[in-house]
């Protein structure tokens, strides 16, 4: 947040050229008290094609435990998250963008993962692999991912 | 706020079990009742009313595989077992056979381990038994501890117990041992930071893409599992687990899965002795 701030002010003093597009890191995402976040992670509008792309098996695989009719061709869509059919409706896209990024902030017992965020954990590994994790760690996502996978959740309204 | 009452309601809608555990009965060879549904243990009284085998949550061809020992692959394992059983090995010049006689007589082994061994001073599991047999009493080299030959041989040591109930010893001397279990039962690891309970307690019942979550009982171990083609010892499956959390996971014979199995176990007093089971 502060390099943002940083830039802006740059940006002003060298006579108000837009900054380029800057990448918040998961420790400064700017959750608001309720765990919703305005803007945007990556500055980059999401695609929600890619997003779509992402509902399934790979980085984001929210289809392993969430449902969305729109998605049903994938086949044995999971049942323990609830139907994401409409979401676009019942959410506002900073309550989106703070859910895929920690939904923990909003439900604090969800059994959800955090896709945007890089400590706390316990015995965190090396992918899947069972080994310990070595150095930094990346987010589950990037920020372009949960921008990507909010686009898409934003297009899924009630038909 | 509206948007955010409206989106809790749709939580709620959500919630129930599409795919609930079905109400079969299994017989082994015609004979063996087992009791695959009991009253939850005084422990886990606030979590279930009813502890549920996983044979429950297959489907019918994977059931009726475990009800017949022809079928039933987890046998070839016992026969590979019953083999070793009456092997003489090591500087000992002995086989179980010479202290236990015939592995019939192992009967009511299973049930009430893992177990408090008061010389030792530990909880141990069955594996830990049947390798200080073999280094302390017949001078043999120890198996993998979840290597092939000793998960065979727990195998055919739990077949013999086969509907006797579950009963291990959480209080006394393994009390210590079994709240570590429950700890490590409890904790989120790894970066999806998934708990045990998050799955098998929390959402049994539903699926996680194409897998029924089960309670995630360990009555029916060892298990011969359709997805890997051999029979699998209870402490890889939690290997395998803790590692599908993205997590540093521990490895079978650790004091952690040592804990963790004593800990699962209780959850399961009260159901029939399985293994070997058939799942998918």
């Amino acid at each position: 947040m502060k390099r943002i701030l940083t830039g802006i002010v740059l940006s002003l003093v060298l006579g108000g050229v837009a900054p380029a597009a800057e990448i918040v890191p998961p420790a400064d995402v700017p959750f608001d008290e309720y765990g919703s976040v305005e803007t945007s992670l990556s500055g980059t509008p999401g695609d929600p094609e890619n997003g779509r792309a992402l509902m399934n098996k790979g980085a984001g695989n929210c289809v392993a435990c969430h449902r969305v009719s729109e998605l049903e061709e994938l086949g044995f869509l999971g049942t323990i998250g609830p139907v994401l059919d409409g979401a676009a409706d019942r959410w506002t896209e900073a309550d989106l963008r703070g859910i895929v990024a920690d939904a923990k902030r909003i439900f604090p017992e969800t059994m959800m993962p955090s896709f945007y965020k890089t400590g706390g954990y316990v015995r965190p590994g090396d992918g899947f692999t069972g080994e310990a994790a070595e150095g930094e760690l990346a987010p589950l996502l990037t920020a372009q991912e949960v921008e990507d996978l909010v686009a898409y959740l934003m297009t899924l309204h009630e038909s | 706020m509206k948007t955010r009452m409206l989106s809790l309601a749709g939580l709620l809608l959500a919630g129930p079990a599409l795919a609930d555990p079905d109400d079969d009965t299994l017989v082994i060879n015609g004979e063996i009742e087992i009791v695959t549904k009991a009253p939850a243990p005084a422990h886990l009284e606030d979590v279930f009313d009813t502890i549920i085998s996983g044979w429950h949550y297959r489907n019918d061809e994977t059931q009726a595989i475990e009800a017949d020992d022809f079928e039933n692959p987890g046998m070839l394992g016992v026969e590979a077992a019953r083999d070793d059983w009456f092997e003489v090995a090591g500087t000992g010049e002995e086989s179980c056979a010479s202290c236990h006689g015939e592995p019939e007589e192992m009967a009511g082994v299973r049930p009430v381990y893992p177990k408090w061994n008061e010389d030792a001073g530990e909880v141990r599991t069955l594996a830990m038994q049947v390798n200080d047999c073999r280094t302390s009493r017949m001078g043999a080299e120890p198996w993998k501890y979840a290597g092939d030959e000793m998960t065979d041989m727990v195998a055919l040591i739990s077949s013999v117990s086969r509907g006797m109930p579950v009963d291990v010893a959480i209080d006394g001397p393994a009390q210590s041992t079994w709240e570590a279990g429950r700890d490590i039962y409890y904790t989120r690891y790894g970066r999806l930071e998934l708990a045990c309970a998050n799955c098998h307690e929390d959402n049994n019942g539903s699926m996680i893409r194409a897998d029924h979550l089960s309670q995630g009982q360990i009555n029916g171990f060892p298990t011969y599992r359709l997805k890997n083609a051999k029979l699998n010892a209870v402490q890889s499956r939690f290997k395998g687990c803790i590692r599908d959390t993205m997590a540093e996971t521990f490895e079978p014979g650790s004091p952690e899965l040592v804990a963790l199995e004593l800990y699962v176990a209780s959850r399961g007093n009260g159901l029939s002795v399985e293994g070997p089971s058939v799942r998918n």
